[in-house]
């Protein structure tokens, strides 16, 4: 296969799988929210990955504190947190300015929200300059370790995938054993029921959507770790988060997570027998061929009309 | 309010907006304005058949392609194989390693021309290709997706993602397609040299014609009982299903009418601008266009064409004054046009037709664009 | 078992959801010029049944044949263009379309995409407009926007679009939802009138309006018929008493 020995092949399969666990973990980040989001509230939000780089650009700024006052080590916990909290503050702002306006029009909620990434975008080249900037990482996100001769995982990868899995369970619990996670479903439901049995839907609305924002900034925190951050970098990931979210069914969670998992493997592991750009070309071009066989997505629950 | 846009828009009112749109593009335009900046407005029409493609798709069909940009891009694509094999013969390109092909495709190491490029040999069949690539794209697209009853934000992410699909591989096969710089150095059409002063002011023409007969094709569409059958359709799809029609069908059509007049402009911006590349091809361009549409007032093809227009007097003016502001302005643009003006510049026209004369204010902006735009700075800005 | 001398013959008709049978070997015949009145509890499969004959639902097994043509693998274009028509629960009109528009829409020519292009709006056309239009007493409002029009007009006018078609079977779905107990009467001529000929198979729970239209009146229960035949019959019926007390 493409002159490598059969060893080196699954060698290369390893390395690369485990190279794919980060963008897997990035995209699952991204997804999580959009998929409470999109999933759960049917609005597009095209300004997702601009809210993934709030929580970037927070983690940049947190590390350059943290160099001078010496506590490299220690900061990025606080960093994620304060990742959160920024995206989610910001996204409750936005769904009282905007969204909740449109909720009736999701079409124009897409164009609407992508006047919004614009306008973020602008906002991160006028604050931290059009070049990319990148994080202090702390010394123990550094190096890696190595099972074997030829094979070598990025210890940063292990810390991104460890906190996208502690996400996704913290998110399934809210989501499916909380008493807020069973309102937010009332609402998304049947929301004029939910208003009569005393929830206050609009209340729900506005947290869940910050909520999909604040995870979007967890996100972007870990997105620190294996990249450098642009004004841009947001909308780099956006269609990937949207296919990764149709892909598994907007609002089934495990969907969301294999489709996420699929479509990072695909696109690290072709890249590397391919091109980078034509492995990017490979995976999106069958996720739109299965999805134009199956539009509801691999994981779509069956619903009586 | 609707209804009375359309009686605006159409009839005795439409001809007179459509004779006043010509008179400005036709007479007034060339009349008034240098050939660079003629030549700029020719640019802008080129953009405003995908404005008015998608009020047919968007506006009136309630169908939102975010995909637009690639059947523009497409139809400029087509057009630009031709022109730049014509810019290839074996005489000027004697100092290549395999003379007679394309420059780029020398540098990528390619030997002979690739099976596709060879019907471009050919301006008959340069010019059904422009028609007929981008419509078969959109039949596949429109019969996989609209056969399934995939509507609504689906279709838009979907297509969205085929637009990124493309523009990367277009960028990435730099061989076939001269990949992140486009197809470049484009000079002559059966000899013709498009670069000329007389050229320019013919091309200018053309395409300016060309817009008002897409023009006159979509009105005729939105005025038959097609057009009526789109609005219903919009408005509560399943009813028109349980009236005996087979709604996909009509959804397959007029996105392929879309794609095939997007495809047009592009073929008139390549042989305009005199280049094509993938920057007109991806998510953002297509997103724009969508906007120069919701401008203008997605349900008014009159009005596509000024929102097409405006918002490009504004991005030529305020990208060379205050480029950190421009797109300040253009997500405010998104975002107010959604919020507070739904209908566009059509429907805030209607609402103050008397109060609010229109025109005035046109040549008002026309005199602003006038002055502020700078030869060079345009040039840097458009060429890769 | 042939069925020759029925415009509908539904038989052994059962539709599941997830193992959950909302209706269940369901049998039901409908005569020529016959209107019939399905009743029966929230969840009984009314509208189930409805969604199976228009195709908006495929059958899990069983046949529906109208004029002996089986309907249960046809897409519901064909349907509608075999003759059959159906009213929707909640109006559903053009709100953007004049009533002449929406009427005009409805007209069962130029259905295809070329057909449409090229449909011309002949005489024949507007007469036939006025005609139905005059039938749903909305005659004054043709040139009025859909969405202005009163909840009791909006249901006739869905009732004209239908009527435009000429349909042989035309389902309504609580056609009297909302109305005022005038526009009730008024709706009551009108389906009386339009019954003379072609079938009408009506949903329906208000039972003052049931005993003014029905010919024959059919009582679902739990996806399974309880009882059939004329209103005092099934009025009389134990059964239905027992699970519709109150009514």
């Amino acid at each position: 296969m493409f002159g490598y020995s059969m060893e080196e092949v699954g060698n290369i399969v390893v390395m690369q799988g485990f190279s794919g666990l980060s963008l897997f973990s990035v995209l699952l980040l991204m997804a999580l929210g959009l998929a409470i989001i999109f999933g759960q509230m049917g609005v597009i939000n095209m300004a997702h990955g601009e809210f993934m780089a709030v929580g970037a650009y927070t983690t940049v700024f947190l590390s350059k504190i943290a160099v001078s006052y010496d506590i490299v080590n220690s900061y990025f916990v606080f960093a994620i947190v304060a990742a959160f909290i920024l995206a989610f503050f910001i996204g409750y702002f936005i769904e009282f300015l905007l969204i909740r306006h449109l909720y009736k029009r999701p079409l124009d909620t897409l164009l609407a929200t992508w006047g919004l990434s614009l306008v973020m975008q602008q906002i991160f080249r006028s604050t931290f300059g059009a070049k990319e900037v990148s994080a202090e990482l702390p010394e123990w996100l550094l190096g890696s370790f190595k099972p074997t001769e030829d094979i070598d995982i990025p210890i940063n990868g292990v810390f991104v995938m460890g906190l996208a899995l502690i996400v996704t369970v913290g998110v399934y619990l809210f989501m499916y054993r909380s008493r807020w996670g069973l309102r937010v479903r009332a609402t998304m439901q049947n929301r004029v029921m939910a208003g009569a049995v005393g929830i206050n839907t609009k209340k729900v609305d506005r947290l869940t959507f910050a909520l999909g924002c604040g995870i979007a900034g967890v996100a972007g925190a870990a997105f620190t770790t294996i990249a450098s951050t642009g004004p841009t970098t947001g909308s780099l990931y956006i269609v990937d988060s949207f296919m990764v979210v149709v892909f598994g069914g907007a609002a089934s969670l495990m969907g969301t997570i294999a489709s996420a998992f699929g479509i990072a493997q695909a696109q690290s592991i072709l890249q590397f027998f391919m091109t980078s750009s034509m492995g990017k070309v490979a995976t999106l071009m069958t996720i739109v061929i299965i999805l134009m066989m199956r539009p509801e997505g691999l994981f779509a629950s069956k619903v009586r009309k | 309010m609707k209804v009375l846009s359309e009686k605006l828009f159409g009839g005795k009112q439409g001809a007179i907006g459509l004779a006043i749109l010509s008179l400005l593009l036709f007479v007034v335009f060339p009349l008034w304005l240098d050939l660079f900046r003629l030549g700029l407005i020719g640019k802008y029409v080129t953009y405003a058949f995908v404005a008015i493609s998608l009020v047919l798709l968007w506006g009136n069909g309630g169908i939102l392609s975010l995909g637009q940009g690639m059947f523009f891009g497409l139809g400029g694509y087509c057009m630009a194989m031709f022109l730049k094999l014509e810019a290839s013969d074996p005489i000027s390109t004697k100092i290549q390693t395999t003379p007679g092909i394309p420059d780029f495709m020398d540098w990528n190491q390619l030997t002979a021309l690739p099976w596709f490029w060879e019907p471009f040999k050919s301006l008959t069949l340069t010019i059904l290709l422009v028609l007929i690539v981008p419509t078969l794209l959109a039949f596949i697209i429109g019969f996989a997706m609209f056969k399934r009853r995939v509507g609504g934000v689906y279709f838009a992410i979907i297509t969205q993602a085929i637009a990124l699909i493309l523009s990367i591989l277009i960028v990435g096969q730099q061989g076939y397609t001269g990949g992140v710089n486009g197809i470049t150095d484009l000079k002559t059409m059966l000899g013709w040299d498009i670069r000329t002063d007389s050229a320019k002011y013919i091309l200018y023409f053309a395409n300016a014609g060309l817009l008002i007969a897409c023009m006159l094709l979509a009105r005729y569409i939105l005025t038959s009982k097609f057009g009526m059958l789109l609005l219903a359709m919009r408005d509560k799809e399943e009813r028109v299903r349980f009236s005996g029609y087979d709604v996909s069908n009509f959804k397959i059509f007029i996105f392929c009418i879309a794609a095939m007049i997007s495809a047009i402009g592009g073929a008139m911006f390549t042989l305009q601008i005199g280049f094509m590349s993938p920057s007109f091809v991806g998510i953002v361009p297509s997103i724009e266009m969508v906007i120069f549409a919701a401008v203008g007032g997605r349900m008014s093809l009159i009005g596509a064409v000024y929102g097409t227009l405006l918002v490009n007097f504004g991005k030529t003016m305020f990208s060379e004054t205050y480029p950190e502001l421009w797109l300040f302005l253009m997500g405010g643009l998104f975002i107010a046009v959604v919020m507070f003006f739904p209908d566009g510049l059509a429907g805030v026209y209607e609402k103050y037709a008397t109060k609010f004369n229109l025109t005035g204010k046109l040549s008002k902006l026309m005199i602003k664009f006038n002055k502020s735009a700078s030869v060079t700075d345009e040039l840097v800005g458009e060429k890769p | 078992m042939s069925s020759t001398d029925f415009v509908l013959a539904i038989e052994d008709l059962t539709v599941s959801f997830d193992g959950f049978k909302a209706v269940d070997a369901l049998n039901m015949y409908i005569d020529n010029n016959e209107l019939r009145v399905v009743i029966g509890p929230n969840g009984a499969g009314k509208t189930t049944v409805l969604d199976l004959i228009c195709g908006k639902t495929k059958s899990t097994s069983g046949s529906i044949k109208f004029k002996n043509k089986e309907l249960t693998k046809l897409p519901e274009h064909e349907i509608v263009r075999a003759g059959v028509g159906r009213k929707f629960q909640t109006p559903s009109i053009y709100e953007n379309l004049t009533v002449y528009q929406n009427l005009e829409v409805s007209y069962p020519v130029g259905r295809s995409v070329w057909g449409s292009l090229t449909f011309k709006r002949t005489p024949e056309v507007i007469e036939q407009v006025h005609k139905i239009a005059a039938e749903v007493l909305l005659t004054e409002q043709l040139q009025m926007e859909a969405a202005l029009l009163s909840h009791g007009q909006k249901q006739w006018l869905e009732i004209g679009m239908l009527l435009m078609q000429d349909p042989e079977l035309l389902m309504l779905d609580e056609p009297v939802a909302g109305m005022s107990a005038k526009e009730r009467d008024q709706t009551a001529d009108l389906l009386n009138r339009i019954c003379k000929n072609r079938s009408v198979l009506v949903i329906e729970h208000d039972m003052e309006f049931v005993k003014k239209i029905a010919h024959k009146v059919t009582v679902l229960h739990q996806g399974k018929i309880l009882a059939e035949g004329p209103m005092e019959k099934v009025q009389a019926d134990e059964k239905v008493i027992e699970v519709y007390l109150g009514h």
